[in-house]
């Protein structure tokens, strides 16, 4: 087990590597002179584009200036930003409260999802499974925005029973909403999944013999079989923990959420290299490390799992 | 000619009227009931993340461009209508022959920081945002004053491997402290509008504070000189301002504290407009336009305003295909611009039927006779021009929302004059504005123009004029020329409207561009506000907005 916690975190050095090189060359691949546009209508003084190309290397090759950036970032230096913003600020300033909103949405999706999903598996074709199918199907189907808008629209101008937009640092209660609206998709998902899983394990040799014993049903369903059932569904929690903490573009701009999605979006437009790469590393060490924790998980759920 | 200086007449009157009122405005709302909540009365306005700290000189993106605009104020200001500035910091602005400026400045207005501002923040302030090597964005304002280039040198290649030279000098021979109220300022040339350009916020005084620091860290903390001071900043959350209670010029703000909100998306910030949370969002999102959703949602906290923002097509003259002005002229007549402003604009824009903003002195309505809707007169046109081979492309940047209009234009031509013509969109800003900056635009393409300072010669001269800053179709004309420089060596404004007036009738004639659209601005404001009134350049006049 240790051996195999160790093996994969040695893995995310090449990784990293690997994804901050892509990422810096596509962002510096992205067609556009970084300063074409940035003085409206007019082209920018020559001497302001002067200044910056030379404050920020922009004239060297891409593989110094990555060199030159990776060097900085293993000193614990993430650079600035075209504004001459600190990009560390940036994200420790966005980064906490695309967290919570990851949280929020992660749990919303986890109850609603499980208990909708264990409830159908468990009594297949009735009135509720057919209900939990046709809403999990609309809410695929629905495109995040329209949600976001809608609920937006409703709960927030109309009623007036909650604010269209978050304050900053959003709190909780605050989170509720765009939470749900993020989570949305992933719950639809999480229901059929679960339902899925308990309806095949239901007929397995082991319920069957678990029923035999004369087990009440309680420990039944508890034990035995949600946890058997869980792995498919710990799966996509654990990737969708890696995507939601990679920020929500479009539920960060409809609520006003100053979180990681919109400074991301907002540097590849700008087109700084530094920017985009500096959040993508803590994306990937994320994304990684919340992998491994499924992976261990596995082994937690599933006795017949082991990690050498 | 005789138009254009009756127009400058009343302009001056118009704003000797407008200070007299915002004097005794300001004056009713002190004793006025509802001034105490009004005191003591807090705004939220809609704005976005400045891109850069907040440095006057080199603030061009509306963000931080608002946020300056508070914080500082200048020599002169413009009135609200567009029209003639009228002295704020300077108590007058003297000169016998346009080219060297004495400048005296009101003795006792101050910083935020307590300090008096003298003749010489205005003089370090512009020396540092001329001096090339630190890079300010608006450096090139400064270009017309004398010794300007011993202070700012340019990479003699564009960009790499050669470094800009040195500059000789660090500070403009045109620039000369006289006493602490009083700096006289030398032009390379007699230029008329000077005065008027000093309204910019390219122009605005630095206190001797900004000299002890670096820049980076001045502008996460600015001090101007304006009726509200900096209180902090929480990057891409909000900026927060507070009243400046020694500013002693005419537009004092009576509310105390003002936010501005940082939004990503304007949907998000018109929910909370709606709802109650945000006083003031200056412009309405595109989705709340159509069939004036917004007056309904809105009520009377609907604000309509002529902004000074023409839209415009602008034509690479450096292609041989738009060398010949007949054609200009057919493609310009060939646009029904009136239905494209009903149909797609839903009446936000109006047709332009001039080659200036209504908002800048020394305009003239309707001088441009290209802008009329006239099928037969464009066919004529075309004919003499020898027609039109190939495909006629109009270009804009795909990632805002012009792809509607530029087709419907391009049909317009189609229909009217018969020849292949189809709208393309170029993925982004970025790209679309490298392409135009590097003069390798294979059709006509989208332009804005939002004028820099009110006057007439800032829709001349950087767009038509040879070398202008943003005559990025290469358009050149020696009489625009000759009667542009007459214009700005002219010895007062009067004369100086009544030759560009001619320059622009010389213009109306060869097309260098084709006027579009005058934009208007639809804000709206919340319920507990009043009396709120716009800028010359649609922001939020702090100084008129009272608590109910």
């Amino acid at each position: 087990m240790g051996r195999y916690v160790l093996r994969r975190l040695l893995q995310l050095i090449p990784v990293f590597f690997g994804t901050t090189f892509l990422i810096y060359y596509l962002v510096w691949a992205v067609p556009g002179d970084p300063f074409a546009g940035k003085c409206g209508e007019r082209p920018c003084p020559q001497s302001y584009v002067d200044f910056m190309t030379e404050k920020f290397n922009l004239d060297k090759p891409i593989i110094v200036q990555y060199g030159t950036y990776m060097k900085n970032l293993l000193q614990g230096d993430f650079g600035q930003t075209f504004g001459g913003r600190q990009i560390s600020d940036l994200i420790s300033d966005a980064y906490p409260n695309t967290i919570k909103l990851a949280i929020v949405a992660l749990i919303i999706e986890a109850v609603i999802g499980l208990t909708a999903g264990v409830l159908t598996g468990l009594r297949r074709n009735g009135f509720l499974d057919n209900l939990v199918l046709v809403s999990t199907l609309f809410m695929i189907a629905l495109p995040i925005f329209v949600l976001g808008f809608l609920l937006q629209k409703w709960l927030g101008v109309d009623l007036g029973i909650v604010k269209p937009t978050v304050s900053n640092p959003p709190s909780f209660g605050e989170l509720l909403m765009p939470g749900f609206v993020l989570g949305s998709a992933s719950m639809a998902y999480i229901a059929r999944l679960a339902r899925t899983s308990i309806a095949e394990n239901r007929r397995s040799d082991y319920v069957r013999t678990a029923i035999a014993k004369g087990l009440p049903m309680k420990r039944v369903v508890g034990v035995h079989l949600l946890r058997n059932s869980l792995i498919p569904v710990v799966t996509y929690l654990g990737t969708d923990l890696g995507a939601l903490m990679g920020g929500a573009i479009v539920t960060e701009g409809i609520f006003n959420i100053n979180g990681i999605g919109r400074q991301v979006y907002r540097a590849i437009v700008t087109k700084e290299g530094a920017t985009v790469v500096s959040i993508v590393v803590i994306l990937v060490l994320v994304y990684l490390l919340s992998n491994l924790l499924v992976d261990l998980l596995y082994a937690a759920l599933d006795p017949r799992i082991r990690y050498e | 000619m005789r138009v254009s200086k009756r127009a400058g007449v009343v302009a001056l009157t118009t704003a000797v009227a407008l200070v007299a009122a915002g004097c005794s405005g300001s004056d009713d709302s002190d004793t006025g009931k509802g001034s105490g909540d009004t005191a003591n009365g807090a705004i939220t306005i809609d704005g976005t993340q400045p891109e850069v700290g907040l440095i006057p000189a080199n603030t061009t993106e509306t963000g931080g461009g608002k946020i300056v605009d508070f914080l500082w104020t200048g020599l002169v200001q413009y009135p609200n209508d567009g029209g003639a500035p009228k002295n704020a910091v300077a108590q007058e602005i003297k000169t016998t022959d346009s080219k060297v400026y004495t400048i005296k400045i009101k003795p006792d207005t101050k910083f935020h920081d307590g300090t008096v501002v003298k003749a010489k923040n205005f003089v370090d302030a512009w020396n540092w945002a001329a001096y090339s090597p630190n890079g300010a964005q608006n450096g090139s304002f400064f270009s017309d004053i004398a010794g300007f280039a011993d202070v700012h040198t340019e990479d003699p290649d564009g960009d790499g491997p050669k470094k800009a030279p040195e500059p000789k000098a660090k500070t403009m021979s045109g620039l000369k402290v006289v006493d602490d109220t009083t700096f006289e300022v030398t032009l390379n040339a007699p230029f008329s509008i000077f005065p008027t350009k000093l309204g910019y916020s390219a122009f605005m005084p630095l206190p001797d504070a900004f000299f002890s620091q670096t820049p980076e860290e001045f502008g996460k903390k600015p001090i101007g000189n304006g009726p509200v001071k900096f209180v902090s900043w929480q990057d891409n959350v909000e900026v927060k301002l507070t009243r400046f209670d020694d500013y002693n010029l005419d537009d004092k703000v009576k509310i105390k504290d003002v936010t501005v909100k940082m939004y990503q998306e304007d949907t998000a910030a018109y929910n909370d407009l709606v709802s109650g949370t945000l006083d003031f969002q200056q412009q309405v999102p595109v989705s709340s336009l159509a069939g004036d959703k917004w007056k309904a949602d809105l009520g009377d906290r609907a604000i309509e305003a002529q902004i000074p923002v023409m839209q415009i097509l602008g034509i690479p003259i450096y292609d041989k295909r738009f060398q010949n002005a007949n054609l200009r002229k057919a493609i310009s007549l060939s646009i029904n611009r009136q239905e494209i402003a009903d149909k797609i604009f839903f009446n936000t824009r109006k047709a332009a039927t001039s080659w200036s903003s209504p908002l800048a002195p020394g305009h003239t309505d309707n001088d441009c006779t290209v802008c009329k809707f006239d099928p037969a007169a464009a066919k004529a046109a075309l004919q003499a021009a020898g027609g039109f081979t190939g495909e006629l492309v109009l270009y804009y940047n795909a990632d805002a929302s012009h792809k509607e209009w530029m087709e419907a234009t391009a049909q317009s031509i189609k229909t009217n004059l018969g020849i292949n013509v189809r709208a393309e969109g170029i993925p982004t800003f970025a790209v679309f504005r490298q392409t135009i900056n590097d003069h390798k635009m294979k059709g006509i393409y989208r332009a804005g123009w939002q004028q820099d300072y009110p006057d007439v010669e800032n829709w001349i001269g950087p767009l038509y004029v040879t070398g202008g800053s943003s005559n990025d179709g290469l358009f050149s004309n020696g009489q625009v020329d000759k009667l542009y420089k007459e214009g700005t060596a002219a010895p007062s404004v009067d004369e100086a409207h009544a030759k560009f007036a001619d320059a622009t009738k010389i213009i109306d004639q060869e097309v260098p561009a084709i006027p579009m659209f005058e934009v208007t601005q639809q804000s709206g404001v919340s319920d507990r506000v009043t009396g709120v009134k716009t800028t010359n350049v649609g922001e939020i006049d702090l100084s008129s907005v009272q608590l109910k």
